[in-house]
């Protein structure tokens, strides 16, 4: 098998032959090891026959990395078909990230240097393709006298090679200019011929007799015509230069456009050269073809042909733009042309398109007339109604760049481009929907609204997300006004919710609560949107929200813009709890609802208020068991607050629902004052009486205090009244107090803690108290702070009476005192008058 | 700027591909795959351009051969597609033997099976290309 190596036809057959992709890799991979094993060898006849059939195997996207050698070996060789074969696979495999490829510098440079010119072309094009910039430098030299060699072909290769080497070593540009220059103005007889072509003609035979007849010639053209045109220059002198071969006119063109890219020295240059390039293209234009045969007395018919690309025009209006980029007077000059060309160009084929398309482009970027805008902004009109496609494509592309700059000659084509959004296809949907966003204005905005709206309805998935937050950013630039502004926004949410931006949510809520006069009718309308559909998160978000701040407008249903509409407690209520508990609701919506039910439980009057607590209560326990699904959910949702330990479930709550007051506090963004007030009430409500310092825990404002009351125990009666403390007695400056305590946990308990003050200027010492009470009660005395009392209001006694009095009879309490006091003993017998009557009940 | 030209047939395999960037292999035949399946899933009702991550893939449907050339955002989509339309009019004319692209038959263009026209296609797509290669 290794000795009788396959030839490339046979392998292809073979691959072609292979039925599954897996049968070719195992052709390949067989083949791949015959190849190998060759190279190895070193077999110099074949070696150029395996490097084929290894180039094709790459083309087809296998590795063939181990074939680089080889190609630098058939490069040095002598034969012309091992050379072939070997520029070839060095521009294939070759590319400057292997070192190796450095290593052809040298061959190419022997090759370019030797005359013989498909050898020339040959190498001239693998440099055009690979060459690095090290490369480029070291055969800049060589390059140059190649452009000014008398014959065509490999002129025109050479003018590749330049325009390559200039896109990779810039500064090369200098070199290249002056070169450059005589190009334009050569004196030349050419024949339309294809490029690469040529590189064979000499070689094969059979290739140059097909190309001998002129009716093959003419189509093999990449893109040439010639021009019957005199071109000439400035400096140096002017040669009376009748033509350029398309071929060169057009590779002169590139690299006349690569220069100007990449240097201003050579842009200030060319700029001179404008009315002649006008010229060309004019010609071009209007003729359509050359009868420069004519003038060297042969007549080529097929030089009549109108076949044509444009690639030529097309190349020199691109020049002609980066020419006339922010120049003025280079604008000028082609101002007409560009009008002339836009006029005559010949739309029935789509090379004419193409040309025109070049035009407006051209058009677009330099410093054009307003009427000629106005033309190119027609010419795009036109494509718009073309039937063809891509026409429609490229017109609503290139609109969509005119836009900004000549908004009132696009508007006249918005009718078409609102047409365009029914397309089928994506691409031109996509490019309609963003042309129709531009053009969106204050005097259109309903209109438009409307057709993105129906738009919105039909339009494919990935292009709604899109659709709404264009739809809505218009509706923020361009509302009439709020009502209409907050309708598109409520028909966007229901439509799309789920594919609006983030910040829509938001948004919303701050337009509906800076319209004061509207607060009514977006709560209707948003109540009426919910109760049909809790499917839409965001519209969701916003409806809970406005109900939590103006559920008391809803209520009381009426509104003038929409038919009245008597909502309940009980209905709103229920509706928020089916969104608290619907499975589709996200953690952030059913913190929304959940505020919402606590604004509501203010705001709502109340002779159900025992029901709203129960409902809080409620709530507060199914807001836990959420949150002991979705603990990681906790931050994200409630404040951030220092997390109370979880010492019992009581704590907990209490925890939980100080944080959810917290963001009830923090949440309302508009009157927070009110707000605190009614909690205040609450309070009032609930407690009786208001602030008593030293009952704990202490009543302070705050909600959160508030709450803890609220939710103290379920079940439990409200916490009792702070009993007030009495004064018992008081000789000389020395005080007896009391205080009294009933624990809620056990009513049968009351706590006293008399206190023992002395105000006098003597010590008070060896003090002593007993007490007595009725026999149906039990007495406990614990043991005092201490006996001394020290003058002018030092540290009191306190002593603690423990009462249980399960039957609640009436308390009676007898006190004996014996003290110390300015060196007199005193003995105090009394019975505790006015002993207040929730002590004992 | 054209990137890459590629001539790939309805069933999805690469017949000629040629990159005028460095691509690594692997990643070849993953855009190759991927381009084919945007291409071959189009109708005819749809045009022929595509955007495709931050190249503009334009196509052009002979008979059971997709050409696609994937170029940047500055280029001229009409001209590109002019072009392509060119280059097979010649390839027509300089390999006659080329069947397949004016007749409405499931063939692959026979011009490949010459050791020799392979490397004129090759030459004429790296040469021939290079003037609108680079804009």
């Amino acid at each position: 098998m290794v000795a009788l190596s396959l030839k490339l036809q046979d392998l292809i057959e073979e691959i072609r032959g292979a039925k599954t992709q897996a049968q070719e890799r195992e052709v390949i991979q067989k083949e791949c090891a015959h190849i190998r094993a060759s190279f190895r060898d070193g077999d110099p006849v074949h070696r150029h026959r395996q490097l084929a059939k290894l180039l094709y195997v790459h083309m087809l996207g296998y590795p063939a990395h181990f074939g680089q050698m080889e190609c630098l070996k058939l490069i040095a060789s002598s034969r012309f078909t091992d050379k072939r074969v070997g520029y070839l696979g060095a521009m294939l495999l070759l590319d400057e990230r292997h070192d190796a490829h450095l290593l052809i510098t040298n061959s190419i440079k022997n090759d370019l240097s030797q005359g013989i010119q498909p050898v020339q072309g040959l190498a001239l094009c693998t440099l055009s393709t690979m060459g690095s910039a090290e490369m480029c430098r070291d055969l800049a030299p060589e390059v140059e006298k190649l452009l000014l060699q008398p014959s065509p072909y490999v002129r025109k290769k050479a003018i590749l090679t330049a325009v390559h080497m200039i896109r990779k070593v810039p500064e090369l540009s200098s070199v290249f200019l002056p070169p450059c220059v005589h190009l334009l103005h050569e004196r030349h007889h050419g024949k339309a011929v294809g490029l690469p072509i040529l590189c064979f003609s000499s070689v094969d035979r059979r290739i140059e007799n097909r190309m001998g007849t002129p009716a093959h010639r003419r189509r093999v053209v990449h893109t040439h015509r010639h021009t019957r045109n005199r071109l000439s220059c400035p400096w140096p002198p002017p040669f009376t230069s009748p033509t350029l071969t398309p071929g060169i006119l057009l590779g002169t063109i590139t690299l006349i456009t690569e220069l100007c890219e990449r240097s201003p020295a050579a842009l200030k240059h060319f700029r001179k050269v404008v009315p002649q390039l006008v010229q060309i293209l004019r010609t071009l234009v209007t003729t359509g073809y050359s009868t420069e045969h004519s003038i060297s007395g042969v007549s080529d018919p097929f030089l009549q042909d109108q076949e044509t690309c444009g690639g030529e025009e097309v190349q020199i209006l691109r020049l002609l733009r980066i020419l006339g980029r922010n120049h003025e007077e280079s604008s000028e000059t082609m101002n007409d042309l560009l009008a002339q060309v836009a006029t005559n160009t010949d739309t029935s084929r789509n090379a004419g398109n193409a040309v025109l398309f070049e035009t407006v482009l051209t058009i677009m970027d330099i410093h054009s007339a307003a009427g000629l805008r106005v033309l190119a902004v027609n010419i795009l009109g036109r494509f718009l109604l073309n039937s063809d496609r891509n026409i429609r494509y490229v017109a609503l592309t290139s609109l969509l760049r005119l836009v900004q700059s000549d908004h009132s000659a696009v508007q006249r084509h918005r009718p078409t481009v609102v047409d365009c959004l029914q397309e089928t296809d994506a691409s031109l949907s996509r490019r309609a929907l963003e042309l129709s966003l531009a053009l969106v204005n204050s005097s259109n905005v309903r209109a438009m609204m409307q057709e993105l709206q129906a738009f919105l309805e039909s339009c494919p998935p990935d292009l709604r997300a899109d659709c709404a937050s264009g739809i809505l950013l218009a509706a923020e630039r361009f509302a009439p006004t709020k009502r209409w502004h907050i309708d598109t926004i409520l028909h966007v949410l229901t439509t799309a919710g789920t594919h609006v931006r983030d910040d829509a949510v938001a948004n919303l809520t701050q337009l509906i609560g800076g319209a004061q006069e509207l607060h009514a009718y977006s709560v209707h309308r948003l109540y009426n949107a919910l109760a049909e559909d809790i499917s839409q998160q965001p519209l969701v978000q916003v409806a809970a929200w406005c109900i939590g701040e103006y559920g008391d407008l809803l209520l009381e249903g009426n509104c003038e813009e929409i038919e009245p509409l008597q909502v309940d407690e009980e209905e709103v209520l229920a509706l928020l709890e089916k969104v608290l508990q619907s499975h589709m609701s996200l953690p952030a919506t059913r913190g929304y609802a959940l505020t919402a039910l606590m604004k509501l439980s203010t705001r709502l009057q109340g002779n159900n208020k025992s029901c709203l607590d129960v409902e809080l209560q409620q709530r507060a326990v199914e807001y836990d068991t959420l949150f002991r699904k979705y603990d990681h959910m906790r931050a994200a949702i409630l404040e951030k607050m220092p997390l109370v330990e979880r010492d019992g479930p009581q704590a907990d709550e209490e925890a939980k629902q100080s944080k959810a007051a917290a963001q009830l506090s923090e949440a309302a963004p508009a009157p927070t004052e009110p707000q605190a007030s009614q909690l205040l009430d609450l309070l009032d409500l609930l407690d009786g009486a208001s602030g008593d310092a030293q009952h704990p825990p202490p009543l302070d404002p705050s909600p959160g205090g508030a709450l803890v009351y609220l939710l103290d125990l379920p079940c439990a009666p409200p916490p009792p009244a702070p009993i007030p403390d009495l004064k018992v007695f008081e000789r000389e400056g020395v005080q007896l107090n009391l205080s009294f305590i009933r624990p809620p946990e056990n009513p049968a308990l009351l706590l006293i803690t008399i206190t023992a003050t002395n105000s006098s200027e003597g010590d008070v010492t060896n003090f002593i108290c007993q007490a007595a009470v009725p026999k149906s009660l039990q007495l406990q005395l614990q043991a005092p702070s201490g006996n001394t009392v020290p003058a002018r209001g030092g540290l009191p006694i306190t002593q603690l009476f423990r009462i249980l009095n399960p039957n609640k009879a009436p308390l009676r309490l007898k006190l004996r005192l014996t003290y110390n006091h300015f060196h007199q003993s005193v003995q105090e017998i009394f019975e505790v008058n006015n002993l207040p009557v929730e002590s004992w009940q | 700027m054209i990137k890459f030209f590629l001539m790939v047939n309805k069933q999805g395999q690469t017949r000629l591909s040629k990159y005028y960037e460095h691509v690594d292999i692997n990643k070849r035949t993953l855009l190759e795959t991927e381009v084919i399946k945007s291409c071959l899933s189009r109708s005819n009702e749809q045009c022929s351009f595509i955007e495709y991550k931050d190249f503009k893939l334009i196509y052009r449907q002979y008979a059971a051969l997709f050409i696609v050339v994937g170029v940047n955002d500055t280029e001229n989509e009409m001209a590109i597609y002019e072009f392509i339309h060119n280059f097979v009019e010649v390839l027509d004319e300089y390999f006659s033997q080329v069947i397949c692209i004016y007749v409405a038959k499931g063939t692959i263009p026979c011009f490949l099976k010459d050791l020799e026209n392979i490397y004129r296609v090759s030459l004429l797509l790296s040469f021939g290309l290079v003037i609108l290669a680079n804009y």
